[in-house]
């Protein structure tokens, strides 16, 4: 039996509201971590684990699962939420995160809990990891699909450029890559550190299926995925476009909270504004 | 010193020993392996046919995986191979795997604890003429210091294959160290190899040489020479560098009394420092260690270079010299 899908627009818009306001609440307590990066990819996590994937929370090692893995490992926090949200492990847990004996490291660790596909923190590494399940279920014939979480900035990384062109040479149509086009990095915004565009040509250019949508629509995230369900021969980059610190005003757009956590005063500011954004919702 | 007849060595050793290069092992190893589990998967850097890959590729060309000139991405997709069930195995020279991709063996590999297999070929500077970029004298250092890894330094093509194929039957990731050069054989299929083991290969009382790698033959001659002089000398073929065999070490240092470490790579970080750490907290004795000195190497015939840079049979004779002196 696989996890059941939510189909609801404004249920999985509520879910993302979930998995928003328990990020800063973790990040509070963690009192340090990232924020802006967890906050913009709430909606595209919601759409992977509440509607797109085929996977069960109770059997996380299910050999038949699609497999979602994290290159930029420093937005786990998210990942965290949206796994404890899905019932991957109590939500409680949520409150150790970096702290000492708790499972939920500050980077990803492999299969803690269950359900963390792999360990990353080092840009450029997951989208490798997740190529080797692809070409791993290519040779096997499975018949799941592979996805990869990465960021904009580490497109900036030397390994990320070796696993576009390996992707897309051996045409591995069972990965879908999705990019956080949020525009910043620690240093700054992207095009004033080092300039990612034109990052659509780059990718087309390695034989890639590209896809570019706007992160915080959920409908259209979910299409997108489809789609590149539907492409043979080519592996599938979604190019979401996202608001770092989605949600919170005054996170929003602002690259100094790449890499910090709110205090508890402005936790509790960033949950009023989430609250409110849920009521909205709610009345839609 | 008294050759172990239990380690059934080559009976030609010191006569008309024929020579073969280590990573042959490699080659074999790997088609040994993929008959007998269809998991087994071999990625290469555009380094087939010198990785001794290409025997593999020609009898499983499904399950070779041509990556490119990429090594930092061929750690990575070894990692999600691994994790998928598959048993990779990483090929290239060794100073670009494990040296070039070395934070992807770190956190992609080690630190998941994927069954990676790293194998590393055209170790040390016996590589020659290519020179110092080629020369991989740091690969032990880098390795011995990572958590889940093993490290094993085989010293022929025989216990090359036997190396590769104990790797690819065990669980979690492994380093294998493998020279270009043809290099004596000094094993038979029947010398035991067992991963975290030493051998012994030579008994003797007056001093222990701790070697791993071509530096074993080295070793065996030196010892035969210090005989001549009246010196007894054990030679450990210490092939496990990691997790290293801290009971046959000790007990080496408390029968000889002294020590003498011999390996091709840089004298910091590798084998004899792992012999030291060993001997200092357990068995203290008069010590030397035989390596490259600090800097790097330079082109030049194999022989030459071992021999300007201080790694072979004449300095390990040497060595043992003195700290029988010192002790």
């Amino acid at each position: 039996m696989t996890f059941k899908k939510i189909t609801s627009e404004k249920q999985l818009k509520l879910t993302a509201n979930t998995i928003r306001q328990n990020i800063i609440k973790s990040l509070v307590e963690a009192k340090s971590g990232h924020s802006a990066g967890p906050l913009g990819m709430a909606d595209v996590f919601t759409a992977l684990y509440f509607n797109v994937l085929k996977h069960d929370p109770k059997k996380p090692d299910w050999a038949e699962r699609d497999k979602v893995f994290l290159s930029n490992g420093h937005i786990c926090p998210v990942w965290y939420a949206t796994l404890a949200e899905a019932g991957y492990f109590p939500i409680t847990e949520l409150m150790t995160l970096r702290k000492l004996n708790s499972r939920l490291q500050g980077h990803p660790h492999y299969w803690e809990p269950p359900g963390i596909e792999n360990s990353g923190g080092p840009l450029g590494q997951g989208i490798s990891i997740a190529i080797g399940a692809a070409l791993s279920a290519k040779m096997n014939k499975e018949k799941h699909r592979i996805y990869c979480l990465t960021s904009d900035g580490e497109h900036q990384e030397g390994q990320y450029m070796e696993a576009m062109m390996f992707a897309g040479n051996n045409k591995l149509d069972n990965l879908c890559v999705v990019v956080d086009r949020n525009n910043i990095q620690i240093d700054g915004d992207t095009e004033d550190i080092m300039p990612l565009e034109p990052m659509r040509a780059k990718y087309e250019a390695d034989k890639w299926h590209v896809i570019e949508v706007d992160g915080h629509n959920i409908k259209h995230l979910i299409d997108a995925f489809e789609e590149a369900k539907t492409i043979h021969d080519m592996p599938t980059v979604i190019i979401a476009h996202t608001i770092p610190g989605k949600g919170v005003s005054f996170m929003e757009n602002d690259y100094q909270w790449h890499g910090k956590p709110p205090t508890p005063e402005q936790g509790e500011v960033a949950l009023r504004e989430l609250q409110e954004i849920r009521r909205q919702i709610e009345e839609e | 010193m008294k050759i172990n007849s239990e380690m059934k060595l080559n009976e030609k050793l010191f006569t008309n020993v024929e020579k073969v290069p280590s990573r042959d092992g490699y080659g074999k190893g790997l088609v040994e392996l993929g008959e007998k589990n269809k998991d087994v998967v071999v990625l290469c850097a555009d380094l087939t046919e010198s990785t001794r890959s290409n025997w593999f590729k020609e009898r499983f060309p499904q399950r070779f995986v041509q990556m490119g000139v990429a090594e930092q991405n061929m750690m990575g997709v070894a990692a999600g191979l691994a994790l998928s069930g598959k048993v990779p195995f990483v090929s290239s020279y060794a100073v670009f795997s494990p040296g070039r991709n070395w934070d992807q063996l770190r956190v992609s590999v080690c630190y998941t604890n994927a069954n990676v297999k790293v194998g590393g070929m055209h170790a040390g500077i016996s590589v020659g003429p290519d020179g110092a970029t080629h020369q991989a004298l740091e690969d032990i250092a880098i390795t011995r210091v990572l958590p889940n890894l093993r490290v094993i330094v085989p010293c022929d093509w025989i216990q090359g294959k036997k190396a590769t194929i104990a790797a690819g039957e065990a669980v979690g990731p492994h380093y294998l160290r493998f020279g270009r050069e043809k290099v004596p054989v000094i094993t038979t299929e029947q010398t035991p190899f067992e991963i975290g083991i030493a051998d012994i290969y030579a008994d003797g009382a007056d001093v222990a040489i701790i070697t791993c790698g071509l530096m074993v033959y080295e070793s065996l001659i030196a010892a035969k020479e210090l005989e001549k002089n009246g010196v007894s000398s054990m030679v450990v073929n210490c092939h496990t560098v990691k997790p290293i065999d801290i009971e046959t070490i000790t007990k080496a240092a408390r029968k000889c009394g002294a020590v003498v470490t011999a390996e091709e790579h840089q004298i910091n970080g590798g084998l004899g420092s792992a012999v030291s750490e060993v001997l200092v907290e357990n068995y203290p004795v008069p010590m030397k260690r035989i390596g490259m000195k600090d800097v790097f190497g330079e082109s030049g015939t194999p022989d030459e270079l071992l021999k300007k840079y201080g790694m072979n049979s004449s300095e390990i004779v040497k060595a043992c010299q003195e700290v029988v002196k010192r002790k």
